[in-house]
């Protein structure tokens, strides 16, 4: 096995074309498409089964302030990709500067999601209330948990790359890291049309 | 190795304008209650796909990868497809 760990990446590299830890991110999101399919799968169902007796969503939930986060959330993809082409390009200043500014996205996301939660609350639309409560909690709060899972390894690859751990044209954590992210974000851009818009 | 990073960035600040415009258009078209209701469900589900696509193809890289990871990375959506229709049947019995 010494002669793996001298040439780590080499046999990894064959195939498929690409380095491992991106192979098993895609994989991993391989799983993710079925396990949010399910949920707006089901959510679909539902809803066309129910028809007139289903809430219309713009006259509970706050449309505005939604649609601004989803665009804090688009915002935060391409800072992302932004880091991902300093780390590339081992621009460091840029890389820390990029990925501090999607924590922050991705963090306020989550505070605007919280506080959508809390007041919602307040009005008494709690996941009992119906069904349309149920899925709604479900779908937004899996996704929620997603993107906090998100930022709190955000902030570990951004605490790395201000001790330098990216430094030298290292951009694999950068790029594996941002096909996570990027893919909260293409799921909530399904998430918000179909359960907030339609 | 066709690697991510030796392939030419796009434009990402054009992609998320972009995207900016679709998301506003999909505001307007959901708010205004200018279409009626079966065309105003399938232009946000176009709206929905084609944002996706976008960031699917140029932030995720998809238009740069090997073609064998994309086949692995598409595999899932007939999958989830069938999942969809299958339930959906649910409604028909």
């Amino acid at each position: 096995m010494a002669h793996v760990a001298v040439h780590p990446t080499a046999p990894a590299e064959e195939g498929l074309g690409v380095y491992t830890q991106k192979l098993g991110m895609w994989v991993f999101l391989c799983s993710e498409i079925m396990f949010f399919t399910a949920l707006i799968g089901s959510y679909i169902i539902l809803r066309w089964g129910a028809s007139s007796s289903w809430p219309v969503p713009a006259e509970t939930l706050n449309i505005p302030v939604t649609a601004i986060n989803t665009f804090i959330l688009i915002c935060s993809s391409v800072s992302m990709v932004k880091a991902y082409v300093a780390a590339v390009h081992d621009d460091q200043p840029g890389l820390k500067r990029w990925l501090l500014i999607t924590v922050l996205g991705g963090a306020t996301f989550v505070g605007v999601q919280a506080y959508e939660y809390t007041h919602l609350i307040e009005k008494g639309f709690v996941p009992s209330t119906n069904q349309f409560a149920s899925t709604f909690y479900t779908m937004t709060g899996f996704h929620g948990f997603h993107v906090t899972c998100g930022v709190i390894s955000m902030a570990y690859c951004t605490l790395r790359a201000f001790q330098g751990k990216y430094a030298g044209g290292k951009f694999q954590g950068i790029e594996t890291l941002g096909l996570y992210w990027h893919f909260v974000d293409l799921v909530w851009i399904i998430l918000f049309t179909i359960v907030y818009l339609f | 190795m066709a690697s991510a990073a030796e392939h030419k960035h796009p434009n990402y600040i054009a992609i998320w304008i972009y995207l900016a415009l679709l998301t506003g258009v999909e505001l307007a078209v959901a708010l205004l209650h200018f279409l009626p209701r079966h065309i105003l469900i399938g232009t946000l589900i176009a709206l929905a796909i084609w944002k996706a696509l976008l960031v699917a193809l140029f932030f995720m890289h998809l238009r740069f990868e090997p073609r064998k990871l994309v086949v692995m990375i598409v595999s899932p959506l007939p999958l989830a497809a069938i999942l969809v229709l299958y339930v959906l049947r649910e409604r028909f019995k």
